[in-house]
């Protein structure tokens, strides 16, 4: 388990983590969500006693990082792919991981071999290709057989062949019931592969809920409702909805209230409608109107 | 224990501190050569003679310590190692260690290269080590190399980046103890002070190594070649300490 209080970051000026408060829970996937420059790595980074927050803490499983005895063997953590010397092969990699932690180079061999890289071991990291490379770096991470592993934008650059190997292994470390946290800035990623999810934007917290939940919430249905009587509709619908206007063609959207309701309240008021139609949010759209306040950087809008 | 065997695997695993030993040991025994062949009567040959050019295998040993820290800040395999040693001065000193011991058996195999191929090149020069002066001028080159790995371990831990750490090294050990003593009066005074300087006069001092009038006017020391010694380790091992707190204290 981990649990963060009150982290918070600043470097300079900037806040990149404000009070960060939450929990990750054992023994099922949960996801790390927020936009660019949200502060997920640095969160990561302070839970792994890298960066020392301003404020707060993390707790590994009751303990802060630096007092782990063989952090491998509790914690195990892939925050950067190419945080590997371009000149040594992915074997002495993982064989000076392995000896810093008391961990045979049996080890070594069979988390090679569960990656997948066992046939390129003696060749040079450098000349790895992403998805290579991102391999060796959950190699790494598996080594001391950790019930928490952390995983910075794992599947950022691979292939779907490769996303999906990624994903299935994640689900597979928490069927185990292990501690897993995957960051990502794509809420559609992190839908298919998380159970839990944890939304950050600009450091602070937005919400910790299970993924279904924050799916349903964030896409809750709206229905557009077209009516001559429109002025009179919305009076009606006031009381039980939430009612807006399309900025185009000044239709009704109705939030709050399924089609059914609707059409009936209609009937029974004696209104014509010309539609009435239910409206899905798409999974991104929704993330980003939750976050948009606080997206850091705006793409300039034209 | 352990992290010295993790130092270890981690230095020798990639090319290029083989590149700096081959190189330093050439380079320095080379030069050895090339002037045992070149003395005569005029100029004979020594001892002191043939270690004169054991700084240039000692500059290139400063590089490749001050690398064994700045490639672990360029490709952030530093930050995987406070992952696995969250102990960060535990794991900076094992590296110290294992980079000062490399650097010492380097200045050993410099140091006795130079003086074995002088022997070799002139069979008839008198190059019996049986002084105490002549025993520290070829085994305390050792010394001096571990010493000035230390130093320079301790200003690639400071600065992180390569460039940066290598400039500073090779203009300081190479320019400026030298040029200081241009400065009238007061040079000369600051010279006496300064590490390298001292690094010299424990390898040189009492010997005869250039007859009188040839190459820069000797310094009036404030210690014994000992002292000297002495002095050259704790001004690198304070640099250590210092950068030891720092890299505890800043951010990965
Ligand atoms: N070492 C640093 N020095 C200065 N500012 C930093 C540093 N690390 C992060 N920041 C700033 O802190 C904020 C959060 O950055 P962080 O990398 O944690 O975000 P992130 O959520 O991981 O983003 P991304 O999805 O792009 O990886 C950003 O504004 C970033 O510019
Ligand atoms: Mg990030």
């Amino acid at each position: 388990m981990i649990e963060a209080a009150g982290l918070t970051k600043h470097y300079g000026p900037t806040v990149a983590v404000d009070d960060l408060s939450f929990t990750v829970e054992a023994g099922r996937v949960t996801g790390f969500l927020g936009p660019n420059g949200a502060g997920k790595s640095t969160t990561m980074r302070m839970i792994l006693g890298l960066d020392t927050p301003n404020k707060g803490q993390a707790l590994i499983d009751g303990k802060r990082y630096s007092e782990l005895k063989r952090p491998l063997g509790t914690v195990g953590a892939l925050l950067d792919a190419k945080w590997v010397h371009p000149n040594r092969s992915a074997r002495s990699h993982l064989r000076w991981l392995a000896k810093s932690n008391h961990i045979s180079d049996k080890r070594v061999d069979e988390v090679l071999e569960m990656v997948g890289l066992t046939a390129v071991a003696k060749r040079n990291a450098g000349g790895f290709s992403l998805g290579m490379a991102q391999r060796l770096g959950i190699a790494g991470a598996l080594l001391g057989d950790p019930k928490v592993l952390l995983f910075d934008e794992p599947v950022n650059g691979l292939d779907p062949e490769g996303i999906v190997w990624i994903r299935q292994f994640m689900h597979r470390l928490a069927a185990d019931g292990r501690t897993v946290l995957v960051s990502s800035h794509l809420l559609s990623e992190m839908a298919q592969t998380a159970h839990e999810l944890i939304v950050i934007g600009k450091g602070k917290l937005i919400a910790q809920t299970s993924t279904e939940q924050f799916i349903k919430d964030a896409t809750e249905d709206n229905v557009r409702v077209r009516s001559p009587h429109a002025v009179k509709l919305r009076e009606l619908l006031a009381g039980s909805a939430t009612v807006t206007s399309d900025e185009v063609d000044g239709a009704l959207v109705v939030h709050g209230l399924d089609p059914a309701s609707i059409g009936d309240l209609a009937a029974a008021n004696g209104i014509v409608l010309h539609e009435l139609s239910p409206q899905r949010g798409s999974l991104e759209a929704a993330f980003m109107q939750l976050t948009k306040e606080s997206v850091e950087y705006h793409a300039a809008e034209s | 224990m352990t992290l010295l065997a993790v130092e270890r695997i981690k230095l020798f695993s990639t090319r290029s501190p083989w590149w700096c030993m081959a190189l330093a040991v050439t380079l320095t025994v080379g030069m050895a050569a090339l002037i045992a062949a070149n003395t005569n009567d005029e100029f004979p040959l020594s001892v002191g003679v043939s270690q004169s050019f054991s700084n240039f295998g000692m500059i290139v040993i400063m590089v490749m310590a001050a690398l064994a820290v700045t490639t672990e800040y360029r490709f952030g395999t530093i930050r995987a190692t406070f992952l696995a040693v969250p102990g960060r001065v535990q794991a900076l000193i094992a590296k110290t260690v294992v980079v000062a011991v490399l650097a010492g058996v380097i200045g050993e195999v410099v140091a006795f290269g130079s003086w074995g191929i002088s022997t070799l090149i002139k069979p008839n020069a008198d190059m019996a080590i049986n002084s105490s002066v002549e025993w520290r001028n070829v085994a305390g080159t050792g010394l001096v190399f571990a010493l000035s790995a230390v130093l320079a371990v301790a200003v690639g831990t400071l600065v992180r980046q390569t460039a940066g750490a290598v400039a500073i090294l090779l203009v300081y050990a190479l320019l400026v103890e030298s040029l200081i003593g241009l400065i009238p009066k007061i040079g000369v005074n600051i010279q006496e002070w300064m590490p390298f300087m001292h690094a010299n006069n424990f390898l040189t001092a009492d010997s005869a190594a250039l007859p009188e009038g040839a190459g820069p006017p000797r310094l009036d020391f404030p210690f014994g070649p000992w002292g000297s010694l002495a002095y050259f380790a704790a001004i690198s091992v304070g640099l250590l300490v210092v950068a030891l707190a720092v890299a505890k204290k800043r951010d990965a």
